[in-house]
């Protein structure tokens, strides 16, 4: 992977450290990184407000990296895309945004599991998937909605089945993104209910940086993940999903949820 | 519908709005007989709560009757009076299930705000700010009332509304705060602060077994009310030294367990001011310590520290050394409302307590500007104002 927009005088194995404008951007990015910088520099540039002050700064950065094939963010992440070029599936642990979220449900680990394991319920708790398509036992079709109006698609596999206990998916090689996630599901210490971790990476098109952008503009995923993970466990638990409204939404589409909500108020 | 809204500092406004309609299936529509000003309301008034919008509508102490109900609010009938707890929980999740019902998981639509201020977010409330819900107030004609099916207390024939309203804050909470001091029987209990909390908390203390109260404050009406309706001994702080006169009541031990029904009023008005404090740890003050200090200063070794005043923001000088030196335990937190409402109804049915003597004001709506600005001067000897609609 050495094929750079510039030669890269330094190998992979070296630390970008002792090499400080290695190529540690793949060059996909690079791309990306050139288009991206510059409108986000015009932006900010019109706008001379605080957030566009933040267009110049992100912008000048994304820039700087798409003509070196050097990212300072990415080193100082530790994080090194052009080592991988999408020739393993699923996400290195090093790499991508990360989001992880915790949390109890007062209902039973098994009927959690089971509403999980069918992958097609996903997009009814996650704000951020449009669809999940099982093709067969293993494989499945996702399709996400992505910062600035696009979607993202891939195909996934479950790479770890355990009932009751955890599953873990991954994207597979060839995908337009790189993407792994589980849950782990345990009986809750408290006596009741479950306790559950869910992890979910991402190395968008773009990379981490585009991810610190959508930061910016305010579409963080471990807050949408958090807030996602809330509401499902107010539907579990409460059997609905607390509003401060004091009416209806015109044309508000209830979210449909193939659970069984009946609500244990004993 | 007429309802009381907010506009920014010393700026209240009665003003019309929608209806509320029923949203979720366990909601339920209160149409509003009478509605009080909480001395925490005092605290939006004057602009210290972060996350107030203008339009926001008012209120936490309210009841009325049963207008509609959500298709899954089975135990609640048009028509019904009830009285409805300031704390809104869900009755499903691990808190509302051990009867920790101010702490629910599920009931606060913007527990996100919270969670970034306190690591996690307690339940919502009823007209007080946006981290605590967003939910529009009881000081209207009509409320949306979620979780109708646990929250709401039908009221019995014979009782008037006055008698029962204050069910939904001021006396669980008092009864809480003599709670909250593990009483044994003789105890002396001293309680900072003779408002409407305070009172409540001298009634429940005796209730509960103490020897002798002490009250505290320096408006002679409500020393008054302390000393002649709750049987409490009294000090004007304005006019004796109260640490020395807590050791002579005491002999020098001091009580055993403090009360501390002041609370604070928070400063910085911006919940972005109040991230900056959490995420840099300046020791600014926020909330007023003194009274805590002085409750911590006072008790007994081995005491008990009771706070059921509101304390939202950060507290400077806090004597955690003598507080520990002390081996005091410190007890506080939002009212659990839900777990006292049966025990505290059956007190004033059966003639116990009739909690609408601590009322000096009655108004009607409109009239809410007026009585927030006489009730916050403390003229007129303001102790509790109603609102009728
Ligand atoms: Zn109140
Ligand atoms: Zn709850």
């Amino acid at each position: 992977m050495k094929t750079g927009l510039m030669n890269s005088t330094c190998s992979s194995s070296q630390s970008a450290k002792q090499c400080p404008l290695s190529q540690n951007v793949a060059n996909s990015e690079r791309v990306l990184s050139l288009l991206g910088g510059g409108s986000l520099l015009l932006m900010g540039l019109r706008r001379g407000s605080g957030a566009g002050l933040l267009g110049v700064a992100a912008g000048a950065s994304l820039l700087y990296r798409g003509w070196t094939g050097h990212c300072h963010l990415y080193e100082g992440l530790g994080i090194n895309t052009a080592e991988s070029q999408r020739t393993r599936p699923g996400v290195a642990s090093h790499q991508g945004s990360k989001v992880h979220s915790a949390l109890h449900i007062n209902r039973d680990r098994q009927e959690i599991y089971e509403f999980w394991r069918n992958l097609e319920n996903l997009p009814q708790i996650m704000q951020h998937l449009e669809s999940v398509t099982v093709i067969d036992e293993k494989r499945s079709e996702w399709v996400a909605r992505a910062p600035f109006g696009k979607t993202l698609q891939w195909e996934a596999e479950i790479i770890t089945d355990k009932p009751g206990e955890v599953i873990a998916w991954q994207s597979l090689p060839g995908s337009q993104v790189d993407t792994a996630g589980s849950v782990h599901f345990k009986d809750s210490s408290t006596g009741a209910g479950t306790e559950l971790v869910v992890s979910i990476m991402y190395n968008p098109p773009g990379g981490q940086i585009v991810t610190q952008i959508a930061h910016l503009l305010g579409q963080d995923l471990q807050t949408e993940l958090n807030q996602d993970l809330r509401e499902f466990k107010q539907l579990l638990e409460a059997g609905e999903i607390a509003t401060n409204a004091i009416a209806p939404e015109p044309g508000q589409i209830q979210k449909p949820v193939m659970f069984d909500l009946k609500v244990d108020k004993s | 519908m007429r309802a009381v809204s907010w506009h920014g500092k010393e700026d209240i406004r009665v003003e019309t709005f929608p209806d509320p309609q029923i949203v979720n299936p366990r909601d339920a529509i209160v149409k509003v007989s009478i509605t009080a000003i909480c001395g925490s309301d005092l605290h939006l008034y004057t602009g210290r709560i972060p996350t107030m919008h203008a339009g926001d509508i008012l209120g936490h102490e309210f009841m009325g009757e049963v207008v509609a109900v959500g298709h899954e609010v089975s135990n609640l009938q048009i028509g019904d009076r009830v009285v409805v707890p300031f704390t809104i929980a869900c009755g499903g999740c691990y808190f509302c299930k051990h009867d920790l019902w101010s702490l629910c998981d599920n009931s606060n639509p913007n527990a996100w705000m919270v969670e970034k201020l306190y690591g996690h977010s307690p339940s919502g409330l009823f007209g007080y700010s946006h981290m605590l819900g967003g939910y529009a107030g009881g000081q209207a004609e009509y409320v949306r009332v979620p979780f109708a099916d646990v929250g709401p207390i039908t009221v019995p024939e014979g009782l008037s509304d006055e008698q029962v309203l204050f069910l939904s804050d001021i006396f669980p909470t008092g009864f809480m705060a003599a709670e909250n001091c593990q009483i044994r029987e003789g105890d002396t209990v001293a309680v900072w602060g003779c408002g409407p909390v305070g009172l409540f908390a001298i009634w429940s203390a005796y209730k509960l077994g103490a020897g002798q109260v002490i009250a505290i404050d320096r408006f002679p009406e409500r020393l008054k009310l302390a000393r002649e309706y709750c049987k409490a001994k009294t000090l004007n702080y304005e006019e004796v030294d109260v640490f020395t006169m807590l050791q002579e009541l005491t002999g020098g031990r001091g009580p055993d367990s403090c009360i501390d029904a002041v609370g604070s009023e928070a400063h910085g008005t911006t919940l972005d001011a109040w991230y900056d404090l959490a995420a840099e740890k300046l020791l600014l003050e926020t909330d007023r310590g003194h009274v805590l200090r002085q409750v911590i200063h006072s008790c007994r070794k081995g005491g008990t520290v009771s706070i059921p005043g509101v304390y939202g923001g950060f507290l400077d000088k806090v004597p955690i050394g003598a507080a520990f030196g002390k081996g005091l335990q410190l007890r506080m937190g939002q009212t659990h409302v839900h777990r006292y409402l049966p025990r505290l109804l059956e007190y004033i049915r059966e003639g116990e307590l009739d909690p609408s003597f601590l009322i000096t004001h009655r108004s009607s709506l409109e009239q809410a500007a007026d009585m927030y600005r006489i009730f916050e001067q403390k003229q007129d000897e303001c102790i509790k104002v109603v609102l009728q609609t």
